[in-house]
C-alpha cells in the first residue's frame, strides 16, 4: 500500500480561499478543537463554576445586610444588586482560561505545528477566544440558575435581560483576547495561570461590582467610574432592573450611558488586544 | 537553478549566541539532505528558519522556489514539518489531531477524514485511532507528528530529528516511508544524531558545528576525506604483533597502528580487496594464524567526530587569535569547507549509493 509516495494522493499545495471565510473556518477548526479539549477536562470548568457559585452565597449571605444600596440594608436589595457584579466578574475569568491555555500550547510546540500550516493568521487565537466563549456562555447560565434559586429577579423583560447577558459575553470575549496576549508573552503556563488572574481583582473590586462607587475615596471613586469593568456591570443591572430606587447614579459619562459605555470599552479591547496579539503569535517563538 | 531548498548566509543569534552563524544550503528537488551536528550546532534552528517559524538576522532562504522571508504564507502551502519534538494535541484522539491538521491545510473535511485513516494505517496507529494522544506512547506520539507532517504529502519535507525514540521495527518502517517519499518525489532536509540514518537515507550529508556548515558531500565522500581504507588483522598469538606488522607495512601507504591488548594491527591502504587478498596470502606464507582480518572503511561516525572534534580546536584558536574570522558579519564562508568540495576526487561521484530512487537519481546528477 502506498499512501505516502501515491501521487494522486499528493494533495499538496491546497488553494488558500484567503480573506474571511478561511479565517472564519480556520477559527472554527481550532474552537472546535478547544471545545472538545475542554470536553474532555470537565475539571477545569467544573472549577471555574465551584468560584462564582461561592461567591453567589457568600456575598449573599455574609455582606448581605450589612452593605447598604440606595439608603436600603435590605439583604434581599443588595442582593438583587450583586449578581451583576458577579456575573461581570466571571466573565472576566474567560482571560486566565485564555492565557493558561495558549501557554500550554506554546509550551507543547504546537503552536510551532500551527504556525508552520497555511491557516489564516488569527486563527489559532480566534479559535481559542471563541471557545472560552462558549464555556463562559454556560458558566452564566449554570450562574443564573443558582442566582435564581437564591432570590435574583429580573424585572425589565426577557430581551433587555438578553441583552444584559449578551453585553457581559462580549466583555468575557474582549478579557479573553487580554488573556491571549498574556498566554503568548510568559514563558510557562503556570506563570500564565496566574498572571492571567491576580490583575483581575484589583480591576473587579475597584469598581461598582460589589459595592456602591460612592461610598470610595475620591480617588477610587473616579477609577471605579471610568473601569471599562464597571461600565457593563451597571448596564447590566440596569438591563435587568436590579437598580433599587433611590440608587445615586455616578455622574461620570460611563455611569450615564452604560451600555454604550460597555459597547465601546469592549470593542476597543477586542480591537486593540487583538491586533497585539495577533503581531506577537506571528513572531512567537516556543 | 536554486534547489527546493536554498539558503545563503543565513545567521541567526539568540543575545550572545550564534546559532546560525552563516549557513549555505542548496538541496536539489528529489534528493535527501542530512544535517548532522553535535547537539547545540544549529539543526534544529536551520528548520525554524526553512519552515518560516524563526527570522533570520541575516541572509536569505528559499523553499520551494517561494522566498522563505517575503512570503512565508505560501511558503507553508508546500512544506511539511515534523519538529523536534512532537507537537500533537494530547487531548485529542491520533485521528482528531490529523483531521484537523488537514482542514488547517485547507483540505475540505471529508478529505482530511479520509487521508487521516490512510496515514493512521501507514504509521501502525490503527488501533490507537481513537484514543486520546495522552495514552500514546514516546514513540507512537513521534508516528502521529509525522503523519501530520505528510497530510498533504507536501513537496518540500523537513524532519528534525524524526527517528529519535523509535524503536527498531519503527524505525526500519520510518525510513520506508521516506524512501517512499522521495521516490515520490519529495525533497527532504533530515536532521539526525544517527549516522546510520543519514548513511542510509541522505544522498548528501551537511556537517554542520557552531552554527556553521564545515563540511558536505555525499557520504562516500566524506568517508574518503576522513581517510581512506585500512587493512585490519587481528592475530592470534600476541608474539606474531610485530612480523604482522612488518608485512602490513610493506602493503601499506603510511604507518601502522597497534593494539597490544586486542593484538590489531592496522594499516591504511589503497588498492581494494585485491590487495586483502595478498596480504592474507603473505600472512599465510609466514605461517601467521589470525583471527579476524578486513578492510575497513571509515563509518560516518569517524567522519563525524573527526570533523566536529577538528572544528572545536579549530573555534579555540580563532577565540583567542585577534582576527577572529568565526564572526565575520556578512555570513561568507571561507577556509575548509570550500576545501571540502574542490578537494575532492571527481571519481567520488561514480562511487556514491543511490540510496533512493535508483538510476533517475543519477541521471538527474549527470544532468546537473
Ligand atoms: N529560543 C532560543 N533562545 C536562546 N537560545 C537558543 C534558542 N534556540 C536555540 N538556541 C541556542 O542556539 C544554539 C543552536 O540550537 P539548536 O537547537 O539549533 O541546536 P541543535 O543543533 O538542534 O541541537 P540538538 O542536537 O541538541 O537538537 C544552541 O546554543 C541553543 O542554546
Ligand atoms: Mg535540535
Amino acid at each position: 500500500m502506498s499512501v505516502i509516495g501515491n501521487t494522486a494522493l499528493r494533495t499538496a499545495a491546497p488553494r488558500a480561499r484567503g480573506g474571511v471565510v478561511q479565517s472564519a473556518r480556520d477559527s472554527l477548526v481550532v474552537a472546535k478543537r478547544n471545545l472538545i479539549r475542554m470536553a474532555r477536562i470537565p475539571e477545569v470548568v467544573i472549577f471555574g463554576l465551584i468560584q462564582p457559585i461561592m461567591f453567589v452565597v457568600l456575598f449573599s449571605y455574609v455582606f448581605g445586610g450589612s452593605i447598604a444600596v440606595g439608603g436600603s440594608t435590605d439583604p434581599s436589595t443588595y442582593r438583587q444588586f450583586l449578581m451583576a457584579g458577579i456575573f461581570a466578574q466571571t466573565v472576566t475569568f474567560a482571560t486566565a482560561g485564555a492565557s493558561a491555555g495558549i501557554a500550554d500550547d506554546m509550551h507543547k510546540g504546537l503552536i510551532d505545528r500551527f504556525r508552520s500550516l497555511p491557516m489564516a493568521r488569527g486563527a489559532v487565537l480566534t479559535g481559542r477566544t471563541l471557545a472560552d466563549l462558549v464555556q463562559t456562555a454556560l458558566t452564566l447560565v449554570v450562574l443564573a440558575i443558582v442566582a435564581v434559586i437564591v432570590g435574583w429577579r429580573i424585572h425589565e423583560g426577557i430581551l433587555k435581560a438578553l441583552a444584559g447577558f449578551a453585553l457581559l459575553l462580549l466583555l468575557g470575549y474582549a478579557f479573553s483576547w487580554i488573556g491571549a496576549l498574556i498566554g503568548l508573552s510568559v514563558r510557562t503556563p503556570e506563570a500564565a495561570t496566574s498572571g492571567g488572574l491576580i490583575w483581575l481583582f484589583p480591576l473587579t473590586f475597584i469598581s461598582n461590582a460589589f459595592v456602591p462607587s460612592d461610598n470610595m475615596p475620591t480617588a477610587l471613586r473616579y477609577i471605579a467610574e471610568w473601569n471599562p469593568f464597571s461600565a457593563t456591570v451597571q448596564a447590566a443591572r440596569q438591563l435587568f432592573g436590579n437598580l433599587p430606587v433611590g440608587y445615586p447614579v455616578p455622574s461620570a459619562w460611563p455611569m450615564q450611558h452604560p451600555v454604550w459605555a460597555s459597547l465601546i470599552w469592549s470593542v476597543v479591547i477586542i480591537v486593540a488586544f487583538r491586533t497585539l496579539s495577533v503581531r506577537k503569535y506571528r513572531s512567537a517563538t516556543a | 537553478m536554486p534547489g527546493a531548498i536554498y539558503a545563503e548566509g543565513l545567521v541567526k543569534t539568540f543575545g550572545d549566541v550564534r546559532a546560525l552563524d552563516g549557513v549555505d544550503l542548496d538541496v536539489p528537488e528529489g534528493t535527501v539532505l542530512g544535517l548532522l551536528g553535535p547537539n547545540g550546532a544549529g539543526k534544529t534552528t536551520a528548520v525554524r528558519v526553512l519552515t518560516t517559524l524563526i527570522k533570520p538576522n541575516s541572509g536569505r532562504a528559499v523553499v520551494a522556489g517561494i522566498d522563505v522571508l517575503k512570503n512565508p504564507t505560501e511558503v507553508r502551502r508546500h512544506i511539511g514539518l515534523s519538529g523536534q519534538f512532537a507537537a500533537v494535541d494530547e487531548y485529542l484522539t491520533g485521528r482528531e489531531n490529523l483531521r484537523m491538521v488537514g482542514q488547517l491545510y485547507q483540505m475540505s473535511a471529508r478529505d482530511a477524514k479520509v487521508r487521516a485513516g490512510q496515514l493512521l494505517e501507514r504509521f501502525n496507529l490503527g488501533e490507537a485511532a481513537d484514543r486520546t494522544a495522552k495514552t500514546y506512547s514516546g514513540g507512537m506520539r513521534r508516528r502521529l507528528d509525522l503523519a501530520a507532517a505528510l497530510v498533504v504529502s507536501p513537496p518540500v519535507m523537513f524532519m528534525d530529528e524524526p527517528t529519535t525514540g523509535l524503536d527498531p521495527r519503527n524505525r526500519q518502517q520510518l525510513w520506508e516511508v521516506i524512501q517512499e517519499l522521495v521516490a515520490g518525489g519529495t525533497t527532504l532536509l533530515l536532521t539526525t544524531q544517527y549516522l546510520e540514518e543519514a548513511d542510509h537515507l541522505a544522498h548528501d550529508i551537511a556537517v554542520v558545528d557552531h552554527g556553521r556548515v564545515i563540511a558536505r558531500g555525499t557520504s562516500d565522500r566524506l568517508k574518503a576525506r576522513t581517510g581512506g581504507e585500512r587493512v585490519e588483522v587481528v592475530v592470534h598469538e600476541a608474539r606474531d604483533i610485530s612480523v604482522a606488522d612488518g608485512i602490513l607495512r610493506s602493503f601499506g601507504k603510511g604507518g601502522s597502528k597497534i593494539e597490544e591488548h586486542t593484538r590489531k594491527v592496522t594499516v591504511p591502504v589503497s588498492g581494494g580487496a585485491k590487495l586483502l587478498a595478498e596480504v592474507i596470502r603473505e600472512l599465510d606464507a609466514r605461517g601467521i594464524e589470525i583471527d579476524d582480518i578486513g578492510l575497513r572503511r571509515p563509518t560516518l561516525d569517524d567522519v563525524f567526530i573527526s570533523l566536529t572534534g577538528h572544528a572545536a580546536e579549530v573555534e579555540e584558536e580563532r577565540a583567542n587569535g585577534a582576527g577572529k574570522p568565526g564572526g565575520k558579519p556578512d555570513g561568507t564562508q571561507e577556509g575548509e569547507r570550500e576545501g571540502v568540495r574542490e578537494g575532492e576526487p571527481e571519481g567520488e561521484r561514480e562511487r556514491r549509493r543511490p540510496v533512493v530512487g535508483g538510476p533517475t537519481r543519477q541521471d538527474e546528477e549527470a544532468a546537473t
